[in-house]
């Protein structure tokens, strides 16, 4: 029952991420793209794109959207979809807010000591690549050919208009720390001019 | 009594509904409403309420809300406010994602969202770099968020997995220290 699996999933995605909202986005994107197949890359993309625009946690946005999307794309009615979106959203708190309530003083103490500071700092060096793994999985959604601008290099076809805006976004946000709901607004409305 | 749970409830709602772009976004709100306008926290108390909340697993915002609900009103303040902070988000995600599968199809909707794509995995590469040295990579320490990266991404491992080898790596790898 795609409801029990939904909240087994994000209940166990819950409880690995570490370091913030763009490992939850890693670990909600193997689950739903890669394991479950319940999205493709292309749509969990553009859930991504809309939860980092809409208020609140991008995680728990994330975690709400993909929810909603999994009942339906497994054709289930719209009811059932939003009880996958609020099951999502909880299951995502109950494992790390049981460890913060009951151990959460204990550990404030011991974090920087050993073992937790040599844990924590590998897995802050293994959440990078987590993320890096998301975004290399994510990248063939976001160069697929698009009406204009699509060139072929040997027999790789690829957006090269969407090169441009990636490269682009990368540096802003990079160097420049502009805001990614400016970002994504700009680039939507770009979208709309060239394409 | 009940007064202090509606404080809770409302403050961290106020917070979740009119913050995007998630956790550290968040905190300046919350240090503010918290700390500043109602005292519940005091500075040093708020700072180790967020070193906590990035060493634990979850979402930063919610944990943070747990911590202070907690402090000020024990498990009940938690769960009041963690509700409070997530209600709207999920509230709003809901509906848009209603409406937007009737707006999908439309070819205007569609042009937006294949140039949104880009900028949403170049959104999720340019942390990698951020995170990288905040995490301290190093040139001898580089080899673990690659392998990290290529289990996943070419072999297929699953992120979770990659988690626990490395924790059991850290924890080996402390023991080995201590023993020393």
């Amino acid at each position: 029952m795609i409801l029990f699996e939904l909240f087994y999933t994000f209940l166990l995605i819950g409880l690995f991420t570490f370091g913030g909202g763009y490992s939850m986005i890693a670990l909600i994107q193997s689950a739903v793209v890669e394991e479950h197949s319940w999205l493709t890359a292309q749509e969990f993309a553009d859930i991504l794109a809309i939860s980092q625009i809409t208020p609140g946690p991008v995680g728990i946005n994330t975690a709400t959207y993909a929810g909603y999307s999994a009942v339906i794309a497994e054709g289930y009615p719209t009811a059932m979809a939003v009880a996958g979106a609020v099951i999502a959203s909880l299951a995502v708190l109950i494992l790390p807010l049981t460890l913060i309530l009951v151990v959460g003083r204990w550990l404030l103490k011991h974090k920087d000591q050993a073992p937790f500071d040599t844990l924590f700092r590998g897995l802050r060096l293994t959440v990078v690549g987590l993320i890096a793994a998301a975004a290399l999985s994510l990248m063939p959604s976001a160069f697929a050919p698009t009406p204009t601008g699509t060139i072929t290099i040997f027999d790789f076809q690829f957006s090269f208009f969407n090169l441009i805006i990636f490269l682009a976004v990368f540096a802003l946000s990079l160097w420049k720390k502009v805001s990614p709901i400016l970002l994504i607004l700009l680039s939507g409305l770009l979208g709309l001019i060239i394409y | 009594m009940m007064a202090k749970y509606c404080e809770l409830f409302t403050t961290f709602f106020k917070i979740g509904t009119f913050t995007i772009g998630g956790g550290y976004a968040m905190i300046p709100l919350i240090q503010r409403e918290v700390v500043t306008r109602r005292g519940w926290l005091s500075d040093t108390e708020m700072l180790d309420a967020i070193a906590l909340s990035q060493t634990m697993p979850g979402i930063l915002a919610a944990n943070i809300a747990a911590i202070v609900g907690q402090r000020l009103r024990g498990i009940g303040g938690a769960l009041v406010a963690v509700l409070g902070n997530i209600l709207m988000p999920i509230v709003f995600i809901i509906l848009i994602a209603a409406v937007f599968r009737q707006f999908q199809d439309i070819p205007a909707v569609q042009h937006i969202f294949m140039a949104l794509r880009p900028a949403v995995v170049a959104l999720i590469a340019a942390p990698v770099f951020t995170l990288a040295r905040k995490a301290g990579v190093t040139l001898r320490t580089v080899w673990i968020p690659v392998l990290a990266a290529l289990l996943i991404w070419l072999f297929g491992i699953s992120p979770v997995f990659v988690i626990l080898l490395a924790l059991a790596a850290g924890w080996t790898y402390s023991k080995l220290i201590d023993n020393r």
